[in-house]
């Protein structure tokens, strides 16, 4: 067995004395594990840091085996983010979230379209909260947890839609919440597309996301608790945001 | 067949130490029994007394032989700098260099979110707590350059922030090493953190 593709370094585990066992995400191979001879070597070490992206050939005896990766670097992200804590933590969360959430060889070219432009904008602290709020939008969706935020679950208004329904994750106007509102989740505009974005409404879209991925994805799907990475990207931006 | 079992046992237990496989711990077995006074006798003593005295300091966590290790005992290493790394090969390799004056904390991994490992598996409070109680007035940060030692690092930056000033080590070329071998991510750290000359 053997394919080549390129992906994302998801994690990186020490195997042995002188190898590792790394997950990369590729577009045609989805989420997928494999040892890398040497590759806690001066060498190779640097290069496998999460977030890079890279060129990689998986080769197996069988298909079922773990197999073996050989690995050419294209892009080290490390660098970029190392710097800024909101980077850092913003990887941290992407690579997290994945490696939580998508079952192991499964394609997903769809999600992987979207995470490769995200991660090359690492280190854009003033872009890319609003990138990764999309992001997780599309993660939802990949799971089967999208939110239809098209016109209202109660009244089927397009319009004055400023609530999500944490029960069906379906968009509800403010007529149609009633007295329900205290408990619905928050819609800012930029989810529909609308507006500037600015950090507040970020603020509450990373909210309502933040429900959907402990309440369906962790709980329903994968019956973990979310990785804490995710928490500390969205604590990092709130921060920021109070601080101005 | 019997009459090798303890050295059996012996080739088999040191096979088990890192950078030893079968047939170099044969090897190294077979020395230590040629060299029985020289070597295996004050070796055996020597791990018997190890195992019985080694511990961890309960205030930074280096390895000694007592509770309180000679760095944190000695009185002329509190000048008020305090060395944060992750684990002690790393204090080791610090005091190798033998150019740190002040003290060490150990913090014994990083934070890790695949592996599970948050703030309270680390020795981060316990860093907090040695920040004020030993009038720490700078706190170096010589964690790993990788993804998981500087996410660790920016977690206790953000912890200590306002109470000590926090530092890290610098990242670039290394001493004797030529830029053509260097991968992207140092070079543009060296680039980034460069000096005036």
């Amino acid at each position: 067995m053997e394919w080549r593709d390129q992906g994302i370094l998801l994690a990186v585990r020490r195997h042995g004395e002188t190898s590792a066992i790394i997950e990369v995400f590729t577009e045609a191979h989805g989420r997928h594990a494999g040892v890398v001879r040497g590759g806690t070597s001066r060498k190779i070490a640097p290069i496998l840091q999460p977030g890079a992206q890279l060129d990689v050939t998986w080769r197996a005896r069988l298909e079922d085996h773990i197999g073996t990766f050989t690995v050419e670097p294209m892009r080290s992200r490390a660098a970029a983010v190392m710097g800024s804590r909101l980077a850092l933590a913003g990887l941290n969360a992407v690579t997290g979230l994945l490696s939580f959430c998508l079952p192991e060889r499964e394609a997903h070219p769809k999600l992987y379209g979207k995470t490769e432009p995200l991660m090359d904008l690492l280190g854009q602290d003033e872009l890319w909260p609003l990138a990764y709020l999309r992001w997780e939008l599309a993660l939802l969706d990949e799971m089967g947890f999208g939110l239809d935020l098209v016109r209202c679950a109660v009244t089927g208004a397009r319009e004055g839609l400023v609530f999500v329904s944490p029960k069906s994750g379906r968009a509800v106007s403010r007529a149609g919440a009633g007295d329900w509102a205290d408990q619905l989740l928050p819609l800012p505009p930029l989810m529909l597309g609308q507006g500037e974005a600015p950090d507040e409404e970020i603020a509450q879209g990373f909210e309502t996301t933040g429900y959907f991925l402990r309440h369906k994805l962790a709980q329903e799907l994968v019956h973990k608790p979310l990785p804490e990475a995710r928490q500390r990207f969205v604590d990092l931006f709130t921060r920021r945001m109070q601080r101005g | 067949m019997s009459s090798t079992r303890d050295i059996d046992a012996l080739i088999e237990m040191m096979a088990k130490l890192p950078g030893l496989g079968p047939r170099s711990a044969r090897r190294a077995v077979l020395h230590l029994i040629r060299k029985r006074a020289l070597l295996l006798t004050p070796l055996a003593d020597l791990m018997q007394t190890v195992a019985a005295t080694a511990r961890e300091c309960l205030n930074c966590g280096n390895v000694g032989t007592s509770d309180i290790c000679d760095i944190c005992a000695s009185e002329k290493r509190a000048n008020g700098e305090l060395c944060v790394v992750e684990d002690v090969a790393d204090l080791w390799a610090m005091e190798r260099a033998g150019v740190f004056k002040g003290r060490y904390h150990v913090l014994g991994g990083t934070l890790s979110a695949l592996d599970a490992v948050g703030p309270e598996d680390l020795r981060i409070p316990k860093l907090v707590d040695r920040v004020t109680a030993e009038n720490i007035a700078e706190v170096i940060l010589a964690l790993n350059a990788t993804i998981d030692g500087q996410t660790t690092a920016h977690y206790i930056a953000d912890q200590l922030e306002g109470s000590v000033k926090v530092t890290s080590l610098a990242q670039g070329v290394p001493i004797g090493g030529e830029l053509d071998y260097l991968d992207d991510g140092t070079i543009s750290a060296a680039l980034k953190a460069r000096r005036d000359v």
